[in-house]
C-alpha cells in the first residue's frame, strides 16, 4: 500500500494501455532511457474500448490515486472502433465521477500512438504532478474510517434495552 | 407453541412496499401462514425486542428482512436476528443493495441533518433543535437511534444467506423461496433467489430489441410517448434491462415503462451502474466529443439513473467526503 503520510507521500496511478500503441510508445520510452515520474502502474490490454468502468472503480477504490488510459488516436484503434466506445465511456464517467467527488484530474484519457515515446513521458509527468498536488484520495482508508460505526453494537445492545422501540 | 418452523419479519430503512409485498401473497399467506410459525412481525403482530431477546439463539428458521441500514437501532436489530436465526434473507433492494434509500450516500450526514431540521421550506426550527442520542429531562434519561453516516446493504452489516431482490420482490418470487426453505431445497448459500440471467431474456420485446443500435438521442420517459410494443433501447429510452437481473416478469415494461433496475446485477456482474453505463455509451453514435456529449445531455443524472437501487453496494458506496 501506498505510504499515506503526506510528508513522503507518492501518489499511485493506475494506467491502462493498450498493446497496439500507448503500451509499445511505453516501450519505446523505455528503450530511448526516457525519465519519466515512478508512480504509475502499466496494465496492458488488448485495446482501450477493453476498459471496463468497473476497473476504473475498482483502481480508485483499492487506493488508486489517479487512473490514466491510453489508446489509440481516433481513426486508428487496430479494431477499428474501440477507442470511440472507450471515448464515449468516458465522456459520462467524468460526470459521474464527479458527482462522486472525484477531482476531475485524477482520471485522464490520451491518445498515443506508438511512436509517441515522448508523449508517455509527458503525459506521466504532468498528471503525477497535478494528482500530487491533489493529495491522496484514500478511499481504502475513508471506507475503513467509516466503517468504525459499526464496530460494538453488540456489546452496547447486551447492556442497556432502554431504547428500542420495536412493535 | 407448535413445532412449527418459526419465521421472522423485520423492517429497516424502507418505505413499506416490502412489507405490502408480504401482504400481496393473498390467499397464498394462508398456505405460508398454515406451514409456519410467525414469531416476529414488527408491523402486522405485537412483538417486542424483548420477545426476541428472550428466544433461544438460532431458534428462527429465517428471518426475512427489508430495508437498509442507517441508524445503530437497525444495526442492533438485525445483529440480534441474526444470532436468532439460522438463515437470514435480505428481502427486497434496499436489504439486498441499499435501495433508494441509499441514494443519499452522496451527502453527508450533516448536510442531510441540516436540511432536513433547518432548512427545508416546511421546517420552522428557530433554536435549531437537532435530535440527541441522550437527552437528560428532569430525573429521565430520553434515548434516540444514532444516525449512522452512511446508508449500507444488509450484508454490509451482517452475514446474509439469500437475497430476494426487487422493489418489492413479487409474491411469486416470495412464495417459492418460503416453500424452498421448508423443503430443504435451497440453492448454496450467498445466492440471489432468481434467475440469472438479464431482464430482457424474459421481455416481451425481445424480438425488437436490434443487435446493432447506434443512440442519436436518449428521451425522457415522462416528456416521450412511448411505443408500447418496441424495445425501449431501439425508441431512445434509458432502459436498465440489459444490466439487471431477470425474475419480474418485465413488470414495468408490461405497464410500458423501462427498467430502472431494481433486480440488481447477475452474478457476473459487481457493479451494475458501471455496467450500463458501459453498454449504452458504447453505442451512441457521435465519435467526436461534442457530439456525444449532445447524445449524453439525455442522461442528466447518471448516478441517479445507473445506481437508483444500489449505490450502496456498488465499487464506489459514497461520494468521496473531504470534510
Amino acid at each position: 500500500m501506498p505510504d499515506q503520510n503526506p510528508t513522503n507521500w507518492e501518489p499511485v496511478i493506475v494506467a491502462f494501455f493498450c498493446n497496439w500503441c500507448t503500451y509499445t510508445a511505453a516501450d519505446l520510452a523505455g528503450v530511448s532511457r526516457l525519465r519519466h515520474a515512478p508512480n504509475v502502474r502499466i496494465v496492458r490490454i488488448m485495446c482501450s474500448g477493453r476498459v471496463d468502468p468497473q476497473f476504473i472503480l475498482t483502481a480508485f477504490a483499492k487506493g488508486a490515486d489517479g487512473v490514466l488510459i491510453g489508446g489509440c488516436h481516433p481513426g486508428d484503434c487496430h479494431y477499428s472502433e474501440g477507442n470511440y466506445k472507450l471515448l464515449r465511456r468516458v465522456r459520462l464517467l467524468n460526470r459521474m465521477l464527479r458527482d462522486m467527488g472525484i477531482e476531475e484530474k485524477r482520471f485522464r484519457l490520451e491518445w498515443i500512438s506508438a511512436s509517441e515515446g515522448d508523449k508517455v513521458k509527458s503525459v506521466i509527468n504532468e498528471m503525477v504532478a497535478q494528482v500530487k498536488a491533489l493529495g491522496p484520495l484514500g478511499l481504502p482508508k475513508q471506507y475503513e474510517e467509516l466503517d468504525k460505526e459499526l464496530e460494538h453494537i453488540e456489546q452496547q445492545s447486551s447492556g442497556k434495552e432502554a431504547h428500542s422501540h420495536v412493535g | 407453541m407448535s413445532d412449527k418452523p418459526k419465521i421472522g419479519f423485520y423492517w429497516c430503512a424502507s418505505c413499506g412496499g416490502c412489507e405490502e409485498s408480504i401482504v400481496d401473497l393473498a390467499e397464498d399467506i394462508l398456505t405460508v401462514a398454515g406451514a409456519v410459525d410467525i414469531v416476529f412481525w414488527p408491523v402486522a403482530m405485537d412483538f417486542k425486542k424483548s420477545d426476541v431477546e428472550a428466544m433461544p439463539d438460532q431458534s428462527i428458521v429465517a428471518t426475512f428482512i427489508n430495508g437498509a441500514i442507517r441508524t445503530t437501532e437497525q444495526d442492533e436489530m438485525v445483529n440480534l436476528l441474526r444470532r436468532k436465526s439460522q438463515f437470514v434473507i435480505a428481502y427486497g433492494s434496499c436489504a439486498h443493495l441499499g435501495g433508494i434509500p441509499a441514494l443519499a450516500n452522496q451527502f453527508p450526514r450533516e448536510q442531510i441533518l441540516k436540511y432536513v431540521y433547518e432548512e427545508s421550506p416546511s421546517t420552522v426550527n428557530d433554536e435549531k433543535t437537532r435530535p440527541a442520542t441522550s437527552i437528560d429531562i428532569k430525573s429521565h434519561t430520553l434515548t434516540l437511534p444514532g444516525f449512522h453516516k452512511l446508508v449500507r446493504a444488509l450484508d454490509q452489516v451482517i452475514d446474509v444467506d439469500y437475497y430476494l431482490p426487487g422493489c418489492a420482490p413479487t409474491p411469486k418470487l416470495l412464495k417459492e423461496a418460503v416453500m424452498a426453505l421448508l423443503q430443504g431445497k435451497l440453492p448454496p448459500k450467498d445466492s440471489v433467489l432468481a434467475p440469472d440471467i438479464a431482464l430482457c431474456d424474459e421481455c416481451p420485446r425481445k424480438d425488437s430489441k436490434p443487435t446493432d443500435v447506434a443512440y442519436t438521442e436518449f428521451k425522457r420517459p415522462h416528456w416521450t410517448l412511448m411505443d408500447a410494443t418496441k424495445c425501449f433501447l431501439a425508441q431512445g429510452v434509458v432502459c436498465m434491462g440489459p444490466a439487471t437481473r431477470g425474475g419480474c416478469e418485465a413488470l414495468c415494461v408490461n405497464g410500458n415503462m423501462p427498467c430502472t433496475g431494481c433486480f440488481g446485477p447477475t452474478s457476473r456482474v459487481q457493479d451494475q451502474g458501471a455496467k450500463m453505463l458501459s453498454s449504452l455509451c458504447s453505442s451512441i453514435k457521435p465519435t467526436d466529443e461534442e457530439g456525444i456529449d449532445a447524445v449524453l445531455e439525455g442522461v442528466p443524472d447518471p448516478v441517479g439513473t445507473f445506481y437508483r437501487y444500489g449505490l450502496a453496494a456498488s465499487i464506489l458506496r459514497v461520494k468521496v467526503n473531504k470534510e
